[in-house]
């Protein structure tokens, strides 16, 4: 979607301003909000996609002013009323109103913490497709603007680069946030002339390169 | 506090137990961070044979040190060189290879960097104090995918013979986005 997560190229943001010795965590709040993010997140009732989805979905006005963990606590918490796991007035009060969802299955502990994120989440799959692209190839971007979640960025729609690697199968973001299944496609990284994606005042030097799915490419 | 009470609702209703959410927060506030990425970077500058596996296949190459996992499962490794310098950015959300540099920093996941990181990365350098000649190519690598990239900062000079000990002290995590260079060995704090 074109929503206010979509950044690359956007001006008047003002500078970047980093924070010298700057620590993990700010306040503890911004604590709370990563651990409750990270451990509901473990109950697989939604994917990295979908959470992903559910932030940008955020009002891009609120979206670019917002810090990363505001993000994330709003994120979160539309994933779960989605999820029927809380309804709204629980969630202004602090206080259960409903019974809570049975998973199926307890919290997760302190224990299985480490082996959850050691295993982490790969996303690439068996693909029996031939790719057809070839490091080398010269592809186009589409142009396309979906409403619902895509990885794609605007900066790059219409453009044309050159395929770099070739990653194998991997799940389809377009499809797997939105519950439509994670139909794996060919991922390549793909090299793109800083000129022929801002014009030419851009250094001749420079590249841009992003991993896309092969939907995203056509054959330049 | 509005995620204080979020808080408190999960744990009475059941689905999270605080003892979990007091590791998650220890596992990336004190266990994970930069100095994982230091030691890949010490060891490829100082292991010729280590450097040539990063490059054919990062992800296993970083797992024999011990960093594997969440957001870190699909590793690409970015060699810098005299003409080429890279950096990487996530434009779309906060994409950032976890195990071996931690969580980001907030202006990594804040709006100037991600705007301007893809359409003006001289620019975003100068703001980093990274100063690079025109003869050097920018090279800018945005995280669309769940491949998470580390950049390998040229070694400084004046440290032959070091340990890896010793040339991992010379890190910064800035030099793996590639917002920065590695120290030299005189700009090292005691």
């Amino acid at each position: 979607m074109n929503g206010g997560q979509d950044l690359g190229g956007v001006h008047g943001l003002g500078p970047i301003d980093p924070e010298a010795d700057e620590p993990v965590f700010h306040a503890e709040w911004e604590r709370t909000a990563f651990a409750l993010t990270m451990a509901m997140g473990f109950y697989g009732l939604w994917n990295i996609d979908k959470s992903r989805h559910a932030r940008e979905a955020i009002h891009p006005a609120k979206y670019m002013t917002s810090s990363y963990y505001h993000i994330w606590t709003d994120g979160l918490i539309r994933l779960m009323l989605d999820a029927g796991l809380v309804v709204p007035g629980e969630v202004h009060l602090g206080r259960q109103e409903v019974a809570p969802r049975d998973l199926h299955r307890g919290p997760v502990t302190a224990g299985e913490v480490a082996g959850i994120l050691g295993r982490g989440g790969p996303a690439d799959r068996p693909l029996d497709a031939k790719p057809k692209f070839r490091p080398s190839s010269k592809v186009r971007a589409v142009r396309m603007n979906p409403t619902g979640h895509t990885r794609l960025p605007r900066y790059l729609r219409g453009c044309e680069g050159e395929i770099v690697s070739h990653h194998g199968g991997h799940v389809f973001p377009d499809t797997n946030a939105h519950g439509k299944g994670e139909n794996p496609q060919h991922l390549y990284t793909v090299r793109f002339a800083a000129r022929e994606l801002w014009g030419d005042k851009a250094p001749a030097n420079d590249c841009m390169h992003a991993d896309l799915w092969e939907s995203y490419l056509v054959q330049a | 506090m509005r995620v204080k009470a979020l808080e408190s609702l999960l744990v009475e209703k059941g689905y999270v137990e605080p003892a979990a959410l007091d590791e998650l927060i220890e596992t990336y506030e004190t266990r994970v961070g930069p100095r994982n990425g230091a030691a890949v970077v010490a060891k490829a500058w100082a292991d010729a044979a280590y450097m040539q596996k990063l490059r054919t296949d990062a992800t296993s190459a970083i797992a024999d040190l011990g960093f594997i996992g969440r957001q870190g499962e699909h590793m690409v490794a970015l060699e810098n060189t005299d003409d080429t310098h890279n950096m990487v950015v996530c434009t779309l959300c906060s994409c950032y290879p976890w195990p071996v540099l931690g969580l980001p920093p907030v202006w990594y996941k804040s709006p100037p960097y991600r705007s301007r990181a893809v359409s003006d990365p001289r620019g975003v350098l100068d703001e980093f104090g990274v100063h690079l000649p025109e003869s050097v190519g920018v090279k800018v690598w945005d995280s669309t995918a769940e491949v998470r990239y580390l950049v390998i900062p040229q070694r400084p000079g004046g440290t032959d013979g070091w340990t890896e000990d010793q040339l991992a002290t010379l890190v910064t995590r800035n030099s793996m986005i590639g917002t920065g260079l590695a120290l030299k060995p005189g700009q090292v704090k005691p």
